[in-house]
């Protein structure tokens, strides 16, 4: 099983590629945590069950042994197909043609296999659909026509578990060429001239990052990948980290050899179960082939690579709190200088990326510097991941361009607005980001232009708000958060962030002034200027920037007491509608503080003095009767 | 002193995972695994078979949100809070998952210690907003409604 030298990786890629066309047919059914939570499992099976009972199909995994007037049909576990809002996907693949079905349900598996697979018909009612339009190719249709896919070019196509298929893609290309043609220099030269820059948020040039890890005079050194996802709101690096894991593993091997490591680290969040077992079965695939371990390829080369699971503290995606909760220590972080670079990881010189960004290295030494620069700006070069979600038409995993406006971002791949709602807002970068408004649709988006609004790339979680999401609770929101999850070692973010939530907590329930505005600017900027880490530093973003751009539902908060989204509790009053009510008495049965009265079959009355605003009400009425009044 | 079984296990997930202090972070998830808690007397033990003390293990117990010094529900629900759960409302869902089994703020787990529930930031599933997760399961698109009755579901399960 071990590849020893070159021409064993040849023969192996040769081996694979004729395995993988000797298919008639691939069932690729999307095995992302969102379709898994839509079912796709139980698909999966299906088609397995399927393939197997069906006369004159065979189903194989090695079709060596191929017999005449036999089909080949493989049924595959992928990576994110992207479209996660219409789970399960399943994508059927007869060469390079591909039918993409959506929302597929358990009970027409069968109607699929026989039309479909076995019969080359398209199933319409299961095609992706806008408006009167059906999309039969997957990348023919908008949302993933309109992307650009570097990072994600293998998740949905692949099985992505299995080593020959990334093989067969093409998968370790680069990391023969940066090993048996170039010296570390040389790749460490062609990273620095391609600028990509680090995907985890900071946007650190990765290039820089890696030469001055391989300048220490300390000849021990780690490469550790950052897996710790965890903003709300993202889900990128979980989506590579399992639709792809290969990829990613293939980066990190060429950074190590580029600074001379023989150790690295994935450091990977709790609430990933599934990213921790397929990137453990990858480790376990490329060791058994001894492109993990001593001596890759007949080299002189040797890497071991480990998994850490986090243990849920949000602090840890700092660089210095996660190399110590790698250490088996409290995820804290320390007082920089020294840098990670010089003192990580048991204090020796580390190289520490994000997943996105190792998973962009491949592409990069294997086509080289000047073609990554030809995507993105000249600033930020190459693409960028986003998770799109709220309310929008179209949630799920993208890739785009650097450089790319958020309104083709939001109007073109993510298909507007939900139910035609209209724009309020963006929240991008999560609780170290900011809120983008309309003024910023048309803003190419990258590194530098965010951070002049006031909020950042982040890892690239985009949220998209309507007109029912109140901006003073999402920063509120944030501010839970990230006081919540401050680590408590410097005082700026530790009182910090308790001060800034009480502020909030107090303006939402109606009893703010208007001073506060000024001292949660006051506060804000101190934390800012003052915390420890990263973390703190941009911890008072979500409330700078909305204070900033949405002042005036601030002060309608202090001053009117009103809340124009009708979300604050505080600030709502709950009105019976007469002519819808039919006085049935549900609401006063479960009005929990007796404020409603009436008399049955005429309309009920809500004693606004008595009501404590908690929509029991409402909810139960069944002829929605009951409307919040702002 | 817990059941000598405890102190066999424990010994079994340290061999696993290596007798060295930088281990302790993958020893107790081990054993937090298996309990679905972290006993206190074990947590002592480890310590002193990885070379820490006491102080240490503790310190690095009570830092992380993961583990829980107190014995959990079989079922372990976490509703995700993340920010595009709560966009498409999280949290009246949550609200249905407390009415229902009689828990709160306070009170996590239920007397029967067949459910405990709790919330999350983000579980990764953000296109299908709301989510939940049950033990190793992500449920999308969650309402109250669907909370409440897959809560029922499993107690027919659990009886």
């Amino acid at each position: 099983m071990t590849i020893h030298n070159e021409q064993e990786l040849a023969a192996a890629r040769q081996a694979a590629a004729e395995e993988l066309a000797a298919y008639d047919c691939r069932i690729l059914v999307c095995a992302g945590t969102g379709c898994i939570a839509t079912g796709s499992q139980k698909i999966y099976e299906k088609f397995l069950e399927l393939t197997r009972d069906a006369p004159g199909v065979t189903v194989t995994f090695a079709p060596h042994e191929q017999e005449e007037e036999k089909r080949y049909i493989g049924v595959k576990k992928t990576g994110c197909q992207g479209i996660c809002e219409l789970g399960p996907l399943v994508r059927i693949q007869k060469g390079d043609s591909a039918v993409q079905y959506v929302k597929v349900p358990l009970n027409r598996c069968e109607e699929i296999f026989n039309r479909t697979v076995l019969g080359d018909e398209v199933i319409e009612s299961l095609l992706y659909r806008q408006k009167t339009q059906t999309f039969v190719q997957p990348e023919k249709i908008p949302f993933i026509a309109k992307q650009t896919r570097v990072v994600l070019e293998n998740c949905g196509k692949y099985d992505a578990e299995s080593f020959e298929e990334y093989l067969a893609a093409g998968g370790f290309r680069a990391f023969r060429k940066a090993l048996l043609e170039m010296t570390p220099e040389a790749v460490i030269e062609t990273v620095d001239e391609s600028g990509l820059r680090g995907r985890g948020g900071g946007g650190f040039p990765a290039g820089r990052k890696w030469k001055q890890v391989a300048a220490q005079s300390e000849k021990t050194r780690y490469v550790v990948c950052n897996g710790d996802e965890g903003d709300p709101g993202a889900f990128m690096d979980g989506s590579v980290m399992e639709g792809d894991p290969y990829k990613l593993i293939e980066g990190m091997l060429i950074a190590a050899y580029a600074v001379g490591a023989a150790e690295g680290y994935i450091y990977v969040r709790a609430e990933y179960p599934m990213s921790v077992a397929r990137l453990r079965h990858a480790i376990g695939q490329l060791e058994a082939r001894g492109l993990l371990g001593e001596n890759i390829l007949g080299s002189a080369f040797s890497f071991r690579l480990h998994i850490n699971r986090g243990a849920g503290a949000f602090v840890c995606g700092e660089g210095s709190a996660l190399t110590a909760s790698i250490e088996g220590n409290r995820g804290m972080p320390r007082v920089k200088p020294p840098r990670t670079v010089e003192k990580g990881l048991w204090e020796k010189p580390t190289v520490l990326n994000n997943v996105e960004t190792f998973a962009n290295v491949p592409n990069i030494v294997l086509r080289r510097a000047k073609w990554y620069r030809s995507m993105g700006t000249v600033g930020s070069p190459g693409t960028k991941t986003f998770s799109l979600t709220g309310s929008i038409e179209n949630t799920g995993l993208i890739e785009v361009p650097m450089g790319t406006t958020l309104r083709k971002i939001i109007f073109d791949i993510g298909g507007g607005m939900k139910n035609g709602a209209d724009f309020k807002a963006v929240q991008i970068g999560g609780p170290s980001g900011g809120c983008l408004t309309e003024a910023h649709l048309d803003v190419p988006l990258d590194f530098d232009s965010v951070k002049k609004f006031g909020a950042i790339v982040g890892s690239g979680g985009l949220v998209v708000m309507d007109g029912g999401t109140c901006m003073v609770e999402v920063a509120r929101f944030f501010m839970s958060f990230t006081q919540r999850e401050s680590c408590g070692k410097c005082v700026p973010c530790r009182e910090g962030t308790k001060r800034m939530l009480e502020i909030l907590e107090r303006i939402v329930r109606g009893e703010g002034v208007l001073e506060d505005l000024d001292t949660l600017q006051e506060i804000g900027e101190m934390v800012k200027s003052m915390a420890l880490c990263g973390l703190g530093k941009s911890a008072p973003l979500p409330v700078l920037s909305t204070l900033k751009t949405f002042q005036e539902e601030y002060v309608e908060h202090i001053v009117d007491k009103r809340c124009r989204a009708k979300v604050c509790q505080a600030m709502r009053s709950f009105v019976i509608n007469p002519t819808f009510c039919k006085g049935c008495g549900m609401c006063a049965k479960n009005c929990p503080v007796g404020a409603i009265t009436g008399v049955r079959k005429q309309s009920y009355h809500i004693d606004p003095t008595l009501c404590i605003r908690c929509g029991a009400c409402k909810e139960n009425c069944a002829f929605n009767a009951i409307y919040i009044e702002a | 002193m817990l059941e000598p079984a405890y102190y066999e296990k424990a010994d079994e997930i340290i061999e696993q995972c290596g007798r060295t202090p930088s281990a302790l972070i993958s020893i107790m998830q081990g054993i937090q695994e298996e309990y679905r808690y972290l006993p206190g007397e074990l947590l002592t033990y480890i310590a002193s078979q990885i070379g820490v003390t006491d102080a240490k293990a503790f310190s690095v117990a009570t830092f992380y949100e993961n583990f829980s010094f107190e014995a959990k529900g079989r079922y372990i629900v976490k509703v995700c809070d993340g920010t595009a759960c709560r966009v498409r409302k999280s949290a009246p869902v949550l609200d249905a998952l407390y009415k229902e089994l009689g828990l709160g703020r306070k009170k996590h787990t239920t007397d029967d210690m067949l459910f405990t529930v709790e919330t999350v930031s983000c579980l990764g599933a953000c296109g299908l907003a709301p989510t939940m997760m049950v033990n190793e399961e992500v449920h999308p698109a969650m309402t109250p409604e669907k909370a409440v009755a897959l809560i029922r579901e499993l107690k027919g399960d659990g009886v």
